[in-house]
């Protein structure tokens, strides 16, 4: 852990005039693994949407790596290493699961085909895949797939949005066993939004909880591997 | 038999005409859902431009299928960056801005060649089928817009730009995300639309009476089989072109050609009432 990798503070976001962040603040250092956790309505979705830019700050700063990002573009944020595997996952359906993943190479000089390939030794059970539409894939497929494109462009920070929403268990033992592998490969840092308490204690190394639009604190290793997290009072 | 021969021949090349004029609409209503009614004067401009330049001495080809593309693909970017890219999600206000824009073309035209009707001699000269009598450029149309049937599948299909270009079309919320400028893309596809209308109006040019006006007489037959062929861009195109060039020269060589444009919109009218997605909407669902 090397320094602080995003400094978020005083964060406001909403949608037209519904305030939905109401000054959000947390750091996190690069190479960790941070947690948020929340309930539905409390703001997660928002705020990782906030920190990537498709939705605009109304108040607060975003810095990442350095760089003051609060007022820069989507795909300015993206090129500086910012990834997001959207909820909902957001593959495109009528590009072929290989096309997909080519699109995670969309903002490089060229397109280095080596870089699919490294990015497919991680996830096998999308090389049978690769000439299937990405709308034709099972839920816990696409969401492989949405976290592999993620990765072909290198991001320095994922924010992974709700990854466990909607899919079938044994894909998400998949994907927490995929994360640990790609961890101990590449200096990753990750910030998990989830209400999934088994998945974000596994994965996590700190975990904050997100109560409306705010950041309530840190919530406890002991209480967490218990299972017992009132949320609402955290 | 010689009639059947002249006939299929005229099918065919109404067709080819409509695809070449709506190819580059349904670039830019496809790929953006931008309306633009200044697309009949886009074609007028890539007609001008190589009656102009094919006057001033450039080899005609050159004027139909360089100059003419090169021109209006100027314009397009010109007019993307100074007026489209402020209305993209805005139906209406798209409607009504080129709609303006079309005007202020006519306008221009008008005011630096006059209102009068410009022309170029048609290359190739003619052939006899029988006792019928047709000009080899017919097929010249045809061949060019087999051509750019091809060209631009492959441009959507295999290139890198492509790629991002259907991407975007799909999601460009998230295509940002992965770190392409929709605003750029954009840019370029309305280029991209722009000069193949300009080509268009380039091929036509040499048989069609060309004047300030002209755009008029294209702009609804392109949208509605646009509108026909549905959200992709070469087969639904490609596929309305060819039902309406058939029923249009079916229905002008049965009466009048009046009347064969008559038939061309009610067809159109019943085909979007039975299918409102387009034929693509139905039948090539997720090509390009």
């Amino acid at each position: 852990m090397t320094g602080e990798l995003l400094t978020v503070e005083g964060l406001r976001a909403g949608y037209g005039r519904v305030p939905i962040l109401a000054g959000v603040s947390f750091a996190m250092a690069e190479g960790e693994f941070l947690g948020i956790l929340g309930h539905n309505g409390m703001g997660k979705t928002t705020l990782m949407r906030t920190v990537m830019g498709t939705i605009p700050a109304t108040a607060g700063s975003i810095r990442f790596g350095g760089t003051d990002v609060t007022r820069l573009a989507t795909h300015q944020r993206s090129r500086l290493g910012l990834g997001l595997v959207p909820q909902g996952r957001e593959i495109f359906p009528t590009l072929s699961v290989e096309e997909n993943l080519r699109m995670g190479l969309a903002a490089a000089k060229r397109e280095d085909r080596s870089v699919i390939d490294g990015v497919l030794e991680d996830f096998p059970r999308l090389k049978r895949l690769l000439d299937r539409r990405g709308g034709a894939l099972s839920g816990g497929e696409q969401q492989l797939l949405a976290l592999a494109r993620c990765l072909c462009a290198r991001p320095k920070l994922i924010l992974l949005d709700e990854p466990t929403e909607g899919i079938q268990p044994s894909i998400i033992e998949e994907m927490i066993e995929t994360l640990q592998t790609l961890r101990r490969r590449w200096a990753l840092s990750m910030i998990i939004v989830e209400q999934n308490l088994d998945f974000i204690t596994q994965l996590s190394d700190r975990v904050l909880s997100i109560q409306k639009g705010r950041i309530t604190g840190e919530v406890d290793r002991e209480r967490l591997l218990s299972g017992d997290v009132a949320m609402t009072a955290a | 038999m010689d009639l059947a021969a002249i006939l299929a021949l005229n099918v065919v090349n109404g067709a080819a005409s409509l695809f070449l004029l709506c190819l580059g609409l349904a670039i830019i209503f496809g790929m953006m859902r931008i309306i633009n009614l200044a697309h009949g004067e886009f074609v007028m401009l890539g007609a001008y431009a190589a009656v102009i330049s094919a006057n001033a001495g450039v080899n005609i080809f050159v004027a139909m299928l360089v100059v003419a593309p090169l021109f209006v693909g100027l314009v397009g970017l010109v007019v993307e960056r100074c007026l489209i890219r402020f209305l993209y999600g805005r139906l209406v206000d798209s409607m009504l801005a080129t709609w303006g824009l079309s005007l202020l073309i006519v306008g221009l035209v008008t005011t630096i060649f006059g209102n009068t009707m410009q022309g170029v001699a048609t290359p190739f000269g003619g052939f006899s089928i029988g006792a019928y009598r047709t000009s080899w450029y017919t097929l010249f149309l045809l061949a060019v817009a087999l051509v750019m049937l091809v060209l631009i599948y492959a441009i959507l299909r295999y290139t890198r730009f492509g790629l991002i270009a259907r991407a975007v079309m799909q999601n460009p919320e998230m295509a940002a995300v992965l770190g392409v400028s929709p605003a750029r893309i954009y840019m370029a596809t309305f280029s991209l639309g722009a000069a193949v209308t300009g080509l268009a109006g380039g091929v036509l040019a040499p048989v069609s009476g060309i004047t300030p006006v002209m755009g008029g007489a294209y702009v609804a037959k392109a949208f509605i089989t646009v509108v026909g062929g549905g959200a992709a861009i070469i087969s639904g195109t490609s596929s309305a072109s060819a039902l309406f060039g058939l029923v249009n020269q079916l229905g002008a060589y049965l009466t009048t050609p009046v009347y064969g444009e008559v038939v061309l919109f009610l067809a159109a009218i019943v085909l979007i009432r039975l299918l409102p997605q387009g034929i693509s909407g139905r039948f090539f669902k997720g090509t390009i």
